[in-house]
């Protein structure tokens, strides 16, 4: 293998990385202030679809996005409904947004666009693919190096720099106190006079605006349009990576590269033949695909370090007793 | 607030989320265009309207009914278990060891011995999750779903490189032994002289799966075990301080309910495709929660809910074929429009009881008061 291989494999890392980043930063705040969510994969889909169909009727990729954010929003105020109104199951909601997304899509997209459910290839309406490049002129290929670097869409920046952003807000913010505490102990915010349906809207809200760009980022920016199912258990594997991140923006990054380079590794190689290294085993390409979930697996067991979920999470809170 | 009375708790409510979901299917299969009342009546005459149908729906409803069980018995225990889909694969890879690897001399030992692997192996599937569960706390859903990707990419590197016949490029077995396969609805109706439908596939597994929806009912409501495990699942730390193991009891209610999981496949892949292909399961393990939900986590409403969906599921593949029966025209529907239906079903029922039981409790304190 040589560099250009190599730096192939690290750019790719970089663009499968950032739905995860999205998706595993979205069931953060929503899991951080005590909603527990299974259904991002559900709202990723929508995001993808929404956004693709948008962007192919306007012609506008700023009108894809919105629409993307929208169709997840919709879905989020669903599971907020609930999760925190009525006081629901919210795994069960969580798997009734994912199944509703799933056939919503293929029935509406087969409806519209009479491609089995895929959306129209984008040509003006895709998100721009290496606008830094372009600023200044500079050829991708010539450079591969500097491509790794800044020959992404606007949107993989976005997902870095929310890693920061998110810990910035979560650990020096008022308002991420109380998000923090409202996932630990309601109780004890409601006593501080600051609502805990009002603090668990905003959370979940958060969370469908990172999904939404997690989807539109797959159906306008990674591929041209929308495919049927095309997340693929995306939204799982960023929940696996928030599981293995124990709940912490920084260490969610490091957790999507690995998942991302898993990712970018096993659409390349079917199987990884370590011969040429001198072990003399082929790792088949389903087990790369099922990697991140044996990790998170062997992490949820407790054997690397235990992941400790927020201690409210998944409980409907009920103010008066 | 006064309580809803029983039959309106246990009947009412999933009728009243079941319209809902119905109504709200209806109004997309209008907003693209279609005719609601035809998509109904096609669905309807495509699965009840031909012995054919019939013989579909009940082969899908036995699916459902083992799944559906499965889920159920966890959910007794509080354990909410969505790994039914990797559970089932995992029994497919049971009875296709128990159906390529053994000379069995007639299909009914075929199928004691496809019963025991499949259940087995589902068993074995949820063994991990549940102790993961009992003994460390790990969330059961995160695990069980967890083990459903596991399951998928586990079965397609044995289809592919273990089990695939030489020379051949599908990822599936060879085809089992003729002699394996089970006696169909029309042999078992042929021999007391009622004359069915040899298409469908429908097959003897419908009655192992209506004999286990009667012992789970035993065993939930008449045995220590099942009494244990609903104590359990309703007040652990009351159960925990009568003297029930929280551990054994987690273990136990998973296996159980990986194991019936792991049975579906006995019906999908010895009764119906008689070899084990790639996606063997269909969906059917997470039908199995909405068909959990739908009957309320009994077995006499779990068997009624799986004939509903068994309906919905071979109605919507008949969507696709269906004509309108005016214009002659092939409908423009999705099958995907059941997944729809089934997603609100679990919606409603599972997360947004409450929504639907609230104005039934006044509407019925009401009518007492005017009473």
């Amino acid at each position: 293998m040589d560099l250009i291989a190599i730096l192939q494999i690290l750019e790719s890392t970089i663009r499968m990385s950032t739905p995860l980043l999205f998706a595993c930063l979205a069931g953060l705040y929503s899991e951080r202030a005590g909603v527990f969510d299974i259904g991002l994969e559900g709202k990723m889909l929508a995001a993808a679809f929404a956004g693709a169909a948008a962007a192919a009727v306007t012609g506008s990729a700023l009108a894809g996005v919105l629409a993307g954010i929208g169709a997840a929003l919709i879905l989020a105020a669903v599971h907020g409904l609930a999760s925190i109104t009525f006081r629901g199951n919210q795994l069960i909601s969580g798997v009734a947004i994912n199944f509703f997304a799933s056939g919503l899509t293929i029935v509406l997209g087969a409806a519209w666009f009479g491609q089995g459910g895929q959306t129209p290839a984008l040509s003006e309406g895709r998100l721009a693919q290496t606008p830094i490049l372009d600023l200044f002129g500079i050829d991708g290929h010539a450079h591969p190096v500097l491509e790794l670097f800044l020959g992404h869409g606007i949107l993989v920046y976005v997902a870095l720099l929310a890693v920061p952003f998110t810990w910035w807000l979560l650990y020096r913010t008022r308002f991420g106190l109380r998000l923090r505490a409202v996932g630990e102990n309601p109780a004890a915010v409601d006593t501080a006079g600051v609502s805990v349906v009002r603090l668990r809207y905003a959370a979940v809200g958060i969370t469908a605006v990172l999904c939404g760009l997690a989807g539109v980022y797959m159906s306008m920016g990674l591929n041209t349009s929308f495919q049927r199912e095309m997340t693929a258990g995306r939204g799982y594997i960023a929940l696996a990576a928030l599981i293995f991140a124990k709940w912490k923006p920084v260490p969610a990054l490091w957790a999507c590269l690995l998942f991302g380079f898993l990712d970018a590794i096993s659409i390349r190689f079917q199987n990884i033949d370590l011969n040429g290294i001198g072990i003399p085993v082929v790792i088949p390409g389903q087990f790369t695909n099922a990697l991140p979930f044996i990790l998170t697996v062997i992490i949820l067991a407790g054997f690397v370090g235990k992941a400790i979920p927020p201690r409210a999470g998944g409980e409907p809170y009920v103010k008066e007793r | 607030m006064t309580k809803l009375p029983r039959w309106a708790d246990v009947v009412l409510v999933p009728l009243i989320c079941l319209a809902i979901a119905f109504v709200f299917c209806g109004i997309l299969i209008a907003s693209i265009g279609q005719s609601p009342v035809v998509a109904l009546t096609s669905m309807i005459t495509g699965a009840l309207g031909t012995q054919t149908g019939w013989g579909y729906t009940l082969f899908y409803a036995t699916n459902f009914m083992l799944t559906g069980l499965g889920v159920s018995i966890a959910f007794h225990a509080s354990l909410f278990n969505i790994g039914g889909e990797g559970q089932a694969t995992l029994g497919g890879f049971g009875v296709a060891i128990a159906c390529l690897f053994f000379p069995w001399p007639h299909w009914s030992m075929a199928l004691l011995g496809s019963i025991t692997l499949s259940a087995l192996f589902g068993a074995l599937w949820a063994l991990i999750p549940a102790w993961l569960q009992a003994k460390r706390g790990s969330h059961i859903v995160i695990t069980t779903m967890m083990f459903n990707f596991i399951a998928y990419a586990l079965i397609s590197y044995l289809l592919v490189n273990v089990l695939k016949p030489e020379g051949t490029m599908d990822p599936a077995t060879a085809r089992f032994d003729k002699a394996f396969n089970l006696p169909k609805l029309a042999d078992i109706f042929g021999a007391v002289g009622i004359p069915f439908s040899k298409a469908p596939p429908a097959n003897i597994m419908l009655f192992v799966a209506l004999g286990l929806a009667f012992a789970t009912w035993v065993l939930l409501w008449h045995t220590r075990l099942g009494y244990a495990i609903r104590a359990f699942g309703k007040q652990e730390k009351a159960a925990v301080y009568a003297g029930i193991g929280p551990v054994r009891i987690t273990l136990y209610a998973l296996l159980l309910s990986g194991g019936i999981s792991g049975l579906m496949a006995v019906n999908a892949v010895q009764g119906g495709a008689h070899r084990l292909v790639l996606n063997s399961v269909e969906g059917a393990g997470f039908i199995g929660i909405a068909v959990a939900l739908m009957g309320r986590n009994h077995p006499f409403g779990i068997v009624l809910a799986s004939l509903l969906f068994g309906f919905l599921y071979q109605g919507g593949n008949q969507l696709a074929l269906a004509t309108d029966p005016v214009t002659g025209e092939q409908l423009k529907i999705p099958r995907e429009v059941i997944i729809v239906l089934q997603a609100l079903v679990i919606l409603f029922t599972g997360a947004l009881p409450y929504m639907v039981q609230r104005p039934l409790e006044k509407l019925f304190a009401k009518l007492k008061g005017a009473a």
